[in-house]
């Protein structure tokens, strides 16, 4: 078989059968169950460090109580 | 010792630069010869003047790199308003001829100009918005300051120095003539060069920041940046006939040559014009309304399902060509899969401002966001329907397609990007407020019928010439000559050449208030609770 056929061969079967499982895996991780605070904490980055960087890094999401106060804030 | 390596480095391409001008082969490449030698030069004996001068240290990583953010955000405006005024111009020149010129002949009639309006407004004034937005966001949502130190500038001033050589060279005649990829060898090694510190200066940012996750618009963006790499080089295989010339031969030929272009053509188009311009909607548009985006599991599906498809989308270019029939089937089916992530964008955009409808009301930049996302949503829906074959055998090579691309162009691209000029020069300028809202209002209707009065004189325009080219006789002769579609398009001509004065019209009131936001406005007052000293 020369090259282009190989080459198609296996773009028609495992690559597309590769790159379709991985954009599938995507989708199903983007609406993994638990992820709705995670997302909610990424869409407000927006709001913060609005004029200067941070000076520490900021790691996972914010405690508790925070969380609360800022779903009571929204809801005003 | 960086003093002593830059010195020795500009020296020398001043000094090549000059040999290059002296045995240069044609006009193109003996007058870019001699603008690299001016520059090297000159950028050589200020860093001779300043070698070994005592520099006092400073720590600015506790503040944002907004310098370079502003000279785009400038860049932006003014290249906007050249790109207008040159494509009104060529408007013009199709509907009354005798504007080009015979003084000019050679230089600026329309096929000269063409590609100068096509690059200036897609890689000066798009690509310079979406280089200083994209350093906007980056740092705001890294909480980080850019990468690189001063490499941020070399990218700005690089990219710029690409845009004049490339402007000038279609002048003087120097292309490659592949559509959107015009310029000549060295302008795209040059440009290749900018857009490696491009990425490094984006991607060192994204590593270096100091919030966990990185922000959806980010990954548009950085998709951007990495694709255009990829295309750039891909679509740019050449080798040059002479090292003293602006000619060279494209190592692909035939249709594998006409594929990689309309390859690279289509993701220009969904890379650089819809995936990093989706960045500046996603961070923008949720800034402006503020409120966070609608629905953050929606962004990242329209993210992966848009890179996905659009990659495939290039062969919908070339329907009824030597290209196979299952290249071209398969880029149209790839394209009408595509509506669905663009529409699902769409309604992410638009979604985001639910429970703050009202702003639409009170706040004329909010409106000129909102409509840009319809505009997206109106020509992510006009492409797929135009790039079935059946659909395409009518509208190919006619004006629908210049109407489709404008739809795109002016009311999406062009309409996000105002949005984010007048989001971003009171914050850069640290202004109270913008010079005047009237204005913005003037420029959002101006905008707007200017492109309803191009897209549908070009809809109109385009359907009756594909329809009088395909007609035949009962004999089965074609009825009309080429000529006889030319002059039935004059009025529609006529229209859109006025839409585009509406548009540039629009563009320069903008700059004015811009202008006037930073020299008239009132200086942002530290609200008072905030400066008392805690007691």
């Amino acid at each position: 078989m020369e090259t282009y056929s190989l080459m198609r061969e296996f773009a028609d079967s495992w690559m597309l059968l590769m790159l379709f499982m991985f954009f599938v895996g995507v989708c199903l991780w983007a609406l993994r169950p638990g992820s709705k605070d995670t997302h909610k904490d990424i869409a407000g980055s927006i709001f913060r460090n609005e004029s200067k960087p941070a000076a520490a890094p900021r790691t996972g999401l914010p405690d508790v109580s925070e969380r609360i106060a800022q779903f009571k804030e929204s809801r005003l | 010792m960086w003093d002593y390596v830059k010195i020795v480095l500009l020296g020398l391409v001043a000094l090549f630069a000059a040999i290059a001008a002296n045995f240069a082969q044609d006009l193109a490449y003996q007058v870019h010869a001699i603008l690299i030698m001016l520059i090297a030069g000159g950028m050589f004996l200020w860093a001779v003047r300043r070698t070994d001068e005592y520099v006092v240290p400073t720590d600015n990583s506790q503040e944002y790199m907004d310098g370079v953010v502003r000279y785009g955000v400038i860049a932006t405006a003014f290249w906007g308003v050249v790109g207008f005024l040159v494509g009104t111009f060529i408007a013009f020149q199709l509907a009354f001829p005798q504007l080009n010129f015979a003084w000019a002949e050679g230089y600026a009639n329309f096929g000269r100009l063409r590609p100068l309006h096509t690059s200036a407004v897609i890689f000066a004034f798009g690509g310079n918005a979406l280089l200083c937005t994209s350093f906007y966001i980056v740092q705001r949502t890294s909480a980080a300051r850019l990468w690189g130190g001063n490499l941020a500038w070399f990218v700005f001033w690089g990219y710029n120095l690409f845009i004049v050589l490339a402007a000038t060279g279609y002048l003087l005649g120097a292309t490659q003539s592949k559509e959107y990829a015009e310029p000549e060898w060295y302008v795209d090694l040059w440009l290749t060069i900018v857009w490696v510190a491009y990425l490094a200066v984006f991607l060192g940012t994204i590593m270096t920041r100091k919030e966990k996750h990185i922000y959806v618009a980010n990954w548009f963006l950085l998709s951007f940046i990495v694709t255009v790499a990829m295309l750039h080089v891909v679509n740019n295989l050449s080798v040059p006939v002479s090292i003293f010339g602006s000619r060279s031969v494209q190592l692909f030929a035939g249709v594998q040559d006409a594929m990689t272009q309309w390859w690279y053509g289509h993701n220009a188009v969904g890379f650089f014009l819809t995936a990093g311009f989706l960045g500046m909607m996603y961070y923008f548009v949720p800034k402006q309304a503020e409120r966070p985006v609608f629905s953050y599991k929606l962004s990242i599906i329209h993210f992966w399902a848009l890179i996905f498809l659009y990659i495939w989308a290039g062969p919908h270019h070339l329907h009824y060509t030597a290209l196979p029939d299952w290249a071209s089937t398969l880029g149209m089916v790839f394209s009408i899969i595509l509506w669905m992530p663009s529409w699902g964008g769409m309604i992410n955009g638009l979604m985001t401002l639910s429970g703050a409808w009202d702003k639409l009301r009170t706040d004329p930049v909010i409106r000129m966001m909102v409509i840009s996302i319809g505009f997206y949503g109106m020509s992510t829906f006009e492409g797929p329907m135009m790039s079935i074959r059946a659909v395409n055998s009518l509208s190919h090579y006619t004006d629908w397609t210049i109407g489709h691309v404008h739809s795109g162009a002016l009311g999406w691209n062009g309409m996000i990007t105002f949005g984010a000029l007048y989001f971003l020069v009171p914050r850069l300028w640290n202004r109270e407020k913008l010079y005047s809202l009237a204005m913005v209002s003037w420029h959002f209707w101006l905008a707007t019928i200017g492109i309803v009065l191009y897209a549908s004189a070009m809809w109109v325009t385009g359907i009756m010439e594909g329809l009088m080219w395909r007609e035949v006789d009962a004999q089965g002769f074609l009825v009309n000559s080429f000529a006889d579609t030319v002059s039935a398009k004059f009025p529609m001509y006529v229209v859109r050449g006025l839409g585009g004065v509406l548009y540039l019209a629009g563009a320069i009131i903008m700059c004015l208030n811009l202008w006037w936001t930073v020299t008239r406005g009132q200086e942002k007052q530290v609200s008072a609770a905030i400066a008392a000293p805690a007691e």
